[in-house]
């Protein structure tokens, strides 16, 4: 089939203006990825061709005076964890609460205060936070910041297996029942498998948003439970920034955003949109 | 009673024993943590020897609140911060989503590539574009020099400061808008435009009595969603201009966490994070009275 010239034109325009927006997108990751690979005195100078060195990441990664190391382990710990916490709280709590019988104003006011909890900054409950986690002895812990990322990320995940667990179809859930199937069965045997797709999107949202989270694990952490943001951040404050050393933590640090990219795209587009299309 | 349907498993221990453990988590980490952030907010802590002293302020918190230039100034940067932002990436986002949607070949890829900044942490997100904005060796200054115009300390200079970090925010987020809308477009139906098409409507009309109207409810929710993260904003700020110059790109967070954190004002700070978590609030209602009138209206 031909396609009119007029509209063979308007095609080019599209791709022309979509291609410039993906430049805009990429370009300034590769260029600073690509820093990370410089020494100083070629990125100071502003050179376009330079030599790639690896003593950047080597430094970053293996030398005494950084915990970069250890900060990936921590960030990689607290984003499973709370992930895994959180999915589990979440799930059964929307299960919960949109199929069993409850009265009508538990639901809304879980839910209105999950909404409203969302937007608060942050920041706002850090102070409390802290002053909790030192209250019971777990300042500075990992656990104290699992904890507080579960929580963040518990509105998000309430919200989207909401969306998942109410287009379970009742009558399933129903002929389960009277198959003489208690509620752990129930939930494991027919839900879960039914909802697992929704589970995958929270799970990788979930993980991103605990990973990339910054303004409260900058206050509740010390030196050796610092999270990869925390330890980027100290890159900037330094009297003298080592901007090659934080250009190579800032190319580590996306790794698992790009691999979770290529595998799990599916999903983190159903997360994203899920709530809002729906 | 009896007419109600049985639904399934609606016996009270279980109802109870899945419900519990969102509530606890939710009971101590977000409303026990609130209630000590309002008992504080009337106190003037300082330690002593290791001890905490709390000396009953009454309202003098909330009073010293109208005093004090830089919370004002966060409250305004916010607010420019948070309508410019969200509204320059509503609008990129919906002309990329309605260019995206109608090509036919690599709208898989163009997807993925604008997925990526969503995925990229907000802290080196700003590592990045204080790499790219620097004065001397930034990509940016070094475009706009081949073009014959001369370097500008973009984020050293007040004038330039707050708008380089509301750009640095379009480019962070105009994907996520994109993907919302993009989302929205496809899901909508084809036989109001094939009618539209008949019926001998230009772009301009389609878009205009078709295609906003259909997508109302989307762009609604998709901007009371911006607006709550874009009032949150922390990170990028930190890292790219800590409030500075001057109080230039002063925000709200980032006004907390100084009288907070940085001064040690935890009675004055508390008071201060319950004047933006009310403020917050009064926006959530608004936002959700405005979808309530236009999922009405559409």
């Amino acid at each position: 089939m031909r396609m009119p010239a007029a509209f063979r034109r308007r095609g080019v325009a599209n791709h022309a203006a979509l291609i410039a927006a993906s430049a805009i997108v990429v370009v300034p990751v590769v260029w600073v990825v690509a820093a990370g690979f410089r020494t100083q005195i070629s990125l100071l100078m502003g050179a376009f061709w330079f030599t790639p060195i690896l003593a950047n990441f080597n430094e970053v990664l293996f030398s005494k005076t950084s915990d970069f190391l250890v900060n990936y382990r921590n960030s990689l710990v607290v984003g499973l964890t709370s992930t895994a916490l959180c999915l589990v709280t979440a799930t059964l709590a929307a299960w919960s609460l949109h199929r069993m019988r409850w009265p009508g104003w538990v639901v809304h006011v879980f839910l209105g205060w999950a909404l409203v909890f969302h937007m608060i900054p942050p920041i706002a409950l850090a102070g409390a936070w802290f002053t909790m986690a030192r209250a019971v002895g777990l300042d500075s812990t990992l656990l104290s910041l699992v904890l507080a990322h579960t929580v963040l990320n518990l509105p998000m995940a309430l919200w989207l297996m909401g969306v998942y667990v109410r287009d379970v179809p009742v009558e399933l859930e129903e002929a389960a029942r009277l198959d003489g199937a208690s509620t752990p069965t129930l939930l494991w045997r027919i839900v879960v498998p039914i909802i697992a797709p929704g589970l995958a999107a929270a799970a990788v949202l979930s993980f991103v948003f605990s990973w990339n989270e910054f303004a409260v694990a900058l206050n509740l952490t010390i030196k050796a439970t610092a999270t990869v943001p925390v330890a980027i951040a100290k890159f900037a404050q330094d009297y003298e920034i080592r901007y090659t050393q934080m250009a190579a933590s800032a190319a580590l640090s996306i790794l698992p955003a790009l691999v979770l990219l290529l595998i799990a795209q599916r999903y983190i587009v159903k997360g994203l949109t899920q709530g809002a299309v729906k | 009673m009896a007419a109600v349907p049985r639904r399934s498993g609606d016996d009270r221990m279980w109802r109870w024993a899945i419900f519990s453990p969102a509530l606890l988590l939710m009971l101590a980490l977000s409303v026990l943590p609130l209630a000590n952030l309002l008992l504080t907010s009337f106190y003037d802590v300082t330690w002593a020897h290791g001890q905490a002293v709390w000396t009953p302020l009454g309202l003098a918190n909330y009073a010293a609140l109208s005093d004090d230039a830089l919370f004002r100034a966060g409250l305004v940067n916010t607010v420019i911060f948070a309508v410019c932002a969200v509204g320059g990436q509503m609008m990129l986002g919906f002309l990329l989503a309605l260019l995206c949607c109608r090509v036919t070949r690599g709208q898989v890829l163009y997807r993925t590539v604008f997925i990526l900044p969503i995925l990229i942490p907000g802290i080196v997100v700003g590592a990045i574009w204080k790499l790219m904005l620097n004065y001397d060796f930034g990509l940016v200054n070094q475009a706009i020099g081949l073009l014959g115009f001369a370097a500008q300390d973009w984020l050293g200079t007040p004038q330039t400061a707050l708008a380089s970090v509301i750009l640095v925010d379009i480019w962070h987020w105009t994907p996520f808008c994109f993907l919302l809308f993009l989302a929205g477009l496809e899901s909508l139906p084809q036989d109001v435009y094939e009618a539209a098409r008949i019926d001998g409507a230009s772009i301009w009309q389609e878009l205009r009595y078709v295609t906003l109207p259909l997508m109302l409810p989307t762009i609604m929710v998709t901007f009371v969603f911006r607006l709550m993260v874009a009032f949150k904003v922390f990170d990028e700020v930190y890292l790219l201009t800590g409030g500075g110059p001057g109080t230039a790109t002063e925000v709200l967070s980032f006004t907390i966490y100084q009288r907070f954190f940085t001064e040690n004002r935890v009675g004055y700070g508390a008071a201060m994070s319950v004047v933006v978590i009310f403020l917050v609030s009064v926006l959530l209602v608004i936002g959700l009275s405005a979808r309530k009138r236009a999922a009405v209206a559409a």
